[in-house]
């Protein structure tokens, strides 16, 4: 097979992945660039490979999605809504007690739980909601908050990253989310999400919670204005962020879904670019342990071709997603754990249910 | 491995051992590695190409009762129904205004329509101007019982009247095996050969299909695609050679045993498999109908070089709880981002 990739011109590169060496920003210019996209999965395959081996990930996992209530209104999100939107939600502390209850006779060991930045909700009410989880569902996981809202929530509580992470732990928050992350490149930002946290502060929070014993994870939303340069200077910032801390678990590329954003008149991204971007983020982020392939959005058919490509985890059971079902997603609302072991298993791969920390659960 | 790897490099055929030992790997890179190479060597232009037309089905009552079929209707069923020439013509008017250049017709085995119906049928298409890609082997046969004339005999009629060309359907599994089981009362594997042999000499092209992932092994999958590169060998007759898994939703089939759907990893699996293995036909098309658009583009790079259809209507897909659409200009966009030049095509592959 050697032979198909030096024809497609990265026999250098070949070279370098089968010797764990860093690939150079170049090297990701060209490969984004290829339209060789089975060249570039098979050396993204080589590097799952050695860093997972034959494994896929799966996890049983609930969303909560709070809140759509939003200051920011980014122009890429069909969720996010003003507080006078006939469709903007909240959910009280209760409301949220209920959701976890209604599930309690399932296996469910992490709860996702992100919103929007809510102009009025008092500091309080986020530490109550992580309480009121764990007061229900002890042994449960709570990845909750992106670093934006993190930020968000500190400048509620008028305290530090650090300080405000330590209370939030306290009350039982094990680990944060990679969103919010969009591209880092300020360009980008100014023109699709202007009053977001800028890159560098989401960083910053990110390194802050990881010297805090939160682990969490990493995104990039590809596919709307955003230049191949931009992109490689994204996976740069993560992967000397990650050299520095370690503390990143997973990078999960999320394809912009147009429809319902402010930015409809933009086409979806097809199926190769959805894998290009997990095959060049594996090779490219080599000090992460795991590359995600979220089947909500990528849907599960390509999901299960990106563990070929890089990826070594499914995601989860996921039940009411919201988020990307609001852009138009035209996937399914849950995939049964059935489902996502058969996928895993027609893929050559062994399913294995992990907790957010990725200890093994159990394999089938 | 290697040895089959350099025989398909070589550009030698590979044998039925050989096949089933490519099948039995799970590596996907080695099969569309290989694929891709065949195709390319095939297809050195970087093209895909792509037929605008609709699926126009005449009749969905149907005297055969295919247990994966969601679409048939039993003769004694009330809401069956017969198209009436005005739909007929208002849905040609409508393919040509698109820009469509041919009709694919199909439909239910009728338990009455006479020859001559069928015969007028494609006289009042083909006043409309209009390719006509019609009538798969099963329907071919069942007008031969009806009218008590030989499939040659039926085949001169019906391209005297018009017929351009035949499609591939019907085939699902050219294994009597299979066939008893899943659809006992559609001809037999000999007969749709026949029908596509006598059709070739009779100078029509014809597609071939194959509707995997159901009750088959893959030496039966073997045995389907050895029957269809023996014929080729014979005729050069076959245009293209079309695969797609088996959509369970709705059929009797699938409520009948515990059948799982063939998942995107096993179509493009097999996708390349039959491009490999099916050294003597021209184009393999991917199936967007049942894959959606993300893995359809993907599949040019398993061995498919042709888009199929854009289907501005499509009827029985759509019955088996599978709906995807895509305009033209989203096969083109599809196309372009996968890095090759889209075009528009005839049935016979000649470009618009």
């Amino acid at each position: 097979m050697d032979a198909f990739v030096h024809e497609a011109g990265f026999g250098d590169i070949l070279d370098k992945v089968r010797a764990g060496e860093r690939l150079s920003l170049d090297d990701g210019r060209r490969l984004y660039a290829t339209a060789n996209i089975l060249a570039l999965g098979w050396l993204a395959d080589i590097v799952r490979q050695r860093k997972n081996g034959n494994r896929a990930y799966f996890i049983y996992n609930q969303h909560i999605n709070y809140s759509n209530i939003c200051t920011n209104l980014c122009k890429f999100c069909a969720f996010g809504k003003d507080k006078t939107s006939a469709q903007a939600y909240e959910m009280d502390v209760d409301e949220v007690r209920r959701k976890v209850s209604e599930r309690l006779d399932e296996p469910i060991n992490e709860i996702h739980m992100v919103g929007g930045l809510h102009p009025d909700l008092p500091y309080s009410y986020y530490l109550d909601l992580l309480r009121a989880i764990k007061e229900i569902r002890p042994e449960v996981h709570i990845q909750a908050f992106t670093c934006v809202e993190i930020h968000h929530l500190a400048g509620l509580a008028g305290k530090s990253v650090g300080e405000t992470l330590e209370e939030l732990k306290e009350a039982g928050l094990g680990s944060l989310p990679g969103g919010g992350a969009e591209v880092f490149n300020p360009r980008v930002r100014k023109l699709t999400c202007e009053r977001k946290l800028p890159g560098e502060d989401w960083i910053e929070v990110a390194k802050t919670a990881h010297r805090h014993g939160l682990r969490t994870n990493a995104t990039m939303l590809y596919g709307h204005i955003e230049t191949i340069d931009e992109r490689l200077e994204h996976l740069d910032i993560l992967r000397r962020t990650q050299d520095e801390t370690g503390g990143f678990l997973a990078f999960i590329p999320l394809a912009f879904h147009p429809k319902n954003t402010q930015m409809a008149e933009h086409s979806g991204t097809t199926g190769i670019e959805d894998l290009r971007n997990i095959a060049v983020a594996r090779l490219m982020l080599d000090n992460f342990p795991h590359i995600k392939a979220y089947w909500v959005m990528i849907g599960p058919k390509l999901a299960q071709i990106a563990l070929s490509f890089g990826a070594d985890d499914m995601d989860g059971t996921v039940k009411e997603e919201v988020i990307t079902h609001m852009a138009g997603a035209e996937t399914e609302q849950a995939l049964g754990h059935k489902t996502l072991i058969r996928l895993i298993r027609e893929a050559g791969r062994e399913p294995i249910e992990r907790d957010t920390l990725y200890n093994v659960l159990r394999t089938y | 491995m290697r040895h089959i790897a350099d025989k398909v490099r070589a550009g030698e055929r590979i044998s039925e051992e050989e096949f089933l030992r490519l099948a039995g790997t799970s590596d996907l890179f080695q099969l569309g590695f290989l694929a891709d190479h065949v195709r390319r060597r095939l297809h050195p232009q970087p093209l895909v190409t792509y037929v605008i037309d609709r699926n126009i089905n005449y009749t969905d009552i149907c005297i055969s009762a295919c247990k994966f079929c969601a679409f048939f209707k039993a003769p004694d069923d009330p809401a069956g129904s017969v198209l009436s020439r005005g739909e007929l013509e208002q849905k040609i008017r409508e393919t040509k205004e698109l820009g469509g250049t041919q009709i694919l017709l199909q439909g239910g085995l009728h338990p009455e329509l006479p020859l001559e119906y069928y015969e007028d049928m494609l006289r009042f298409m083909k006043s409309l101007d209009i390719h006509v890609h019609g009538f798969s082997p099963p329907e071919v046969c069942h007008f031969a019982e009806l009218s008590g004339l030989s499939i040659r005999e039926v085949l001169i009629r019906l391209i005297a009247a018009g017929l351009d060309s035949i499609p591939g359907g019907g085939a699902e599994i050219l294994s009597d095996r299979v066939r008893v089981k899943v659809a006992p009362r559609k001809c037999s594997a000999d007969k749709w050969i026949e029908v596509m042999e006598t059709a070739h000499n009779l100078g029509l092209r014809t597609t071939a299909t194959m509707m995997f992932g159901h009750i088959e092994t893959m030496a039966e999958r073997l045995e389907h695609l050895r029957r269809i590169r023996d014929l080729q060998d014979r005729t050069s007759g076959f245009t293209a050679f079309i695969p797609w898994p088996f959509q369970p939703d709705n059929t009797a089939l699938a409520a009948g045993a515990r059948i799982e759907k063939e998942t995107a990893f096993g179509y493009l699996k097999m996708l390349a498999l039959s491009r490999i293995f099916l050294d003597n036909v021209a184009n393999i098309q991917a199936s967007w109908v049942t894959q959606g658009p993300k893995i359809a583009q993907l599949s040019l790079y398993f061995g498919a070089n042709d888009f199929g259809s854009t289907m501005i209507e499509e009827n029985v897909v759509a019955a088996a709880g599978v709906r995807f659409r895509l305009a033209e200009g989203e096969i083109r966009r599809l196309v372009r981002d996968a890095g090759f030049e889209p075009r528009q095509r005839l049935m016979d592959y000649t470009l618009v």
